[in-house]
């Protein structure tokens, strides 16, 4: 079954972000997992948002990307993990991760 | 219904796994796991002197027979000292399995007697890695371990594992299903005929052959290809023994210390064929400037590594043996007489090796008379260094898995310690050690290791006194500002080696070097051969660090 899942987005394509959702293992080290590959490539990371879901087995984690040119490369480091059980290209949700991170800066 | 503890269950599934031959050192943190050990007939244990040691032993076994190999250390400086094997295991793409001892889960986060963020630290450096939190779940885990460390693109996955969870009686049902290691066959008949085409079509394809060549079990399917086609092959390090060396589309190895004909031939290929290689940096020099005509095919298994550097024209994501064997249905028979025909005509211009580079007392007579005194069958491992590269361009390589060096990591300490592991998996095989005093001095005491085990290792010293490559860069780069790269004292190698009880023989000074090497290499068990390499002796070509591979100093043909 194939990890990766793209959601056609209907958004003009010089957007210079993109948004990601990974369903992971919920354990532990998997958000360090995460954080740790976008360090060591050398990837652009600008926001994170990540809950457990399905009585904690798994979290979804959703990542605002700084890397349209390196996407694709990004989505098959991701892929690789082995704790990573799905990655979706989300350009559906661009305007729900407005909203969110417009709130996280209200809540400050 | 079995009733184990933790550190019982996973020496059961060890044997279940097969694992004959277990490397490590014991400590505080995993004297259960020992305990348990000494209770297995099937496991035999090799006792490392660092673990360090104990990890490249480990791969050794690994690299010479390609099954999953397995080692073990305790927490804190057992795991840090291991981590460096790790690595270069990840590297390289060699199957392992490390087994690490924690302190007791109350005590994690502490800063605890010998604890360290094992888990943490290995992250980046391994396939996966587990911080286990109960005994139970080590019944799944250790079979998943192995399925992933051999499945795909193989490497090392470590397995912390807390004391008291070692220690923690378990009572369960059965033992699980062993996972089988997943097939990973390309599905992707378009993608194929469209590389069949190219293949078909292009004037001047060249082969690029790395080591997921070789962990694939493609070789023979690689010659075919090559073969069929009349396609000249080029192999990376980690490649080299795919073709054998006088094969005549071998071009040898390609890059930094590639022959000047090969680098040439690649600047004018049409077709790049890359299958198991990563585009590494010390096989294309500045990407922009490799191969810069050639349309790209790239197989490899991992998906990630296609188009990573360089973009594929048409990319094939699978194990290289059955793409091959796929390709072979659909690519012509042809000659390609005009290209090969100006491969030899560049060959002729700039000849690989000199007579004189054989001349007694260079490396390169050395490393040949070695080859001849050791047999066909034998298996070759290296450090890192000039001798290394010596042996890369010189050694007569006639199959795969022969050659057992440090590719992507480059890790000086690597030979010795592989060279015990490769004599462990095939004891009757000769093993020989091509290695430097820079190199030998980082694990020399597995030294003691080989002679314990009676492992049949034979060290051959090209000893320069000198970090070689490292002076080679000052004397190019650096305006001969030779700084912290010789040594102020002479070792006496040989002395060292008796005094670990090994035979020693010293060629410094010898009446009747050959005679010495002769005896020396004949005689059974383990043996270092100390030989004194003049100090000037340089590797050539090279690619300055950042250069295109058309870019080549030094040796006696530079003239293009």
């Amino acid at each position: 079954m194939p990890k990766t899942e793209i959601i056609a987005a209907q958004e003009p394509k010089n957007m210079d972000t993109a948004i990601l959702r990974l369903t992971v293992n919920n354990h532990p080290g998997v958000m360090l997992q995460i954080c740790g590959l976008f360090a060591r490539r050398n990837f652009n990371l600008d926001g994170i948002f990540c809950t457990a879901i399905e009585q904690g087995e798994t979290s979804c984690i959703w990542l605002k990307v700084d890397e349209t040119d390196k996407l694709d490369q990004v989505i098959k480091q991701l892929v690789k993990l082995e704790d990573v059980l799905a990655v979706a290209e989300r350009g559906d949700a661009r305007r729900e991760i407005s909203e969110m991170e417009a709130m996280l800066v209200r809540c400050s | 219904m079995p009733r184990l503890n933790g550190a019982q269950i996973i020496i059961r599934q060890l044997e279940r796994q097969g694992v004959q031959i277990v490397t490590g050192i014991p400590g505080g943190a995993n004297l259960p796991l020992y305990d348990a050990l000494a209770a297995s007939t099937a496991i035999r244990h090799v006792l490392a002197r660092h673990e360090q040691g104990a990890g490249f032993i480990a791969q050794g076994i690994a690299r010479a027979s390609g099954q999953t190999a397995v080692c073990f250390a305790t927490s804190g400086p057992g795991a840090t000292n291991i981590l460096t094997a790790l690595a270069d295991a990840y590297l390289d793409s060699v199957p392992l399995v490390c087994i690490t001892g924690q302190v007791p889960r109350a005590l994690i986060g502490t800063d605890a007697f010998q604890e360290v963020d094992t888990y943490g630290m290995s992250m980046p450096i391994t396939k996966h890695n587990y911080l286990v939190r109960s005994a139970a779940d080590l019944l799944t885990l250790i079979p998943k371990a192995f399925r992933l460390a051999g499945s795909g693109r193989p490497g090392p996955v470590l397995i912390d594992v807390p004391k008291d969870v070692q220690t923690e009686v378990v009572e369960f049902e059965h033992w699980p299903e062993l996972c089988p290691v997943n097939a990973h066959r390309a599905d992707d008949p378009e993608a194929i005929e469209t590389a069949a085409a190219m293949i078909n079509q292009a004037a001047r394809p060249i082969l690029y052959l790395g080591g997921g060549v070789i962990h694939a079990g493609a070789a023979a399917e690689a010659r075919h290809l090559a073969e069929q086609g009349a396609i000249p092959t080029v192999m990376t390090l980690m490649g080299l023994g795919i073709l054998p060396s006088d094969h005549p589309l071998s071009l040898g190895m390609l890059g930094m210390h590639a022959a000047r004909a090969t680098n040439l031939a690649m600047e004018e290929c049409d077709l790049l064929i890359a299958a198991g290689v990563r585009f590494d940096d010390r096989a294309t020099g500045r990407l922009s400037g490799f191969c810069p005509q050639a349309k790209v095919i790239h197989v490899d298994i991992d998906a990630s590594e296609i188009g990573k550097l360089r973009s594929a024209d048409a990319g094939i994501t699978g194990d290289a043996r059955h793409a091959f064997a796929d390709l072979l249905l659909q690519v012509r028979q042809q000659d390609r007489q005009q290209w090969n025909g100006r491969i030899r005509q560049l060959q002729q211009d700039f000849p690989r090796f000199d007579a004189e580079d054989f001349a007694p007392g260079r490396p390169f007579h050395l490393i040949r008379r070695v080859a001849e005194l050791a047999g066909p069958e034998a298996l070759i491992s290296t450090d890192v260094g000039k001798h290394q590269m010596w042996v890369a361009q010189a050694y007569p390589f006639t199959f795969p898995r022969q050659l057992l060096t440090s590719g992507g990591l480059g890790t000086m300490g690597f030979g010795l310690p592989a060279a015990i592991g490769a004599a462990l998996a095939f004891p009757e095989r000769p093993v020989v050690c091509f290695s430097g005093d820079g190199s030998l001095q980082m694990n020399i005491q597995e030294l003691a290791t080989a002679v314990e085990q009676q492992a049949a290792v034979k060290i051959v010293v090209l000893n320069n006194r000198s970090l070689g490559l490292v002076r080679q860069q000052q004397r190019l780069f650096y305006e001969q500002h030779y700084f912290a790269s010789s040594y102020g004292i002479a070792v006496d190698f040989a002395a060292i080696a008796r005094g670990f009880g090994m035979r020693a023989v010293d060629l410094e000074g010898a009446d009747d070097p050959d005679a010495l090497l002769q005896q020396a290499m004949r005689e059974p068990g383990p043996c270092l051969i100390n030989v004194p390499i003049d100090i000037e002796e340089e590797v050539t070509p090279m690619v300055p660090p950042g250069a295109a591979n058309t870019t080549m100093i030094g040796g006696d043909h530079a003239k293009n």
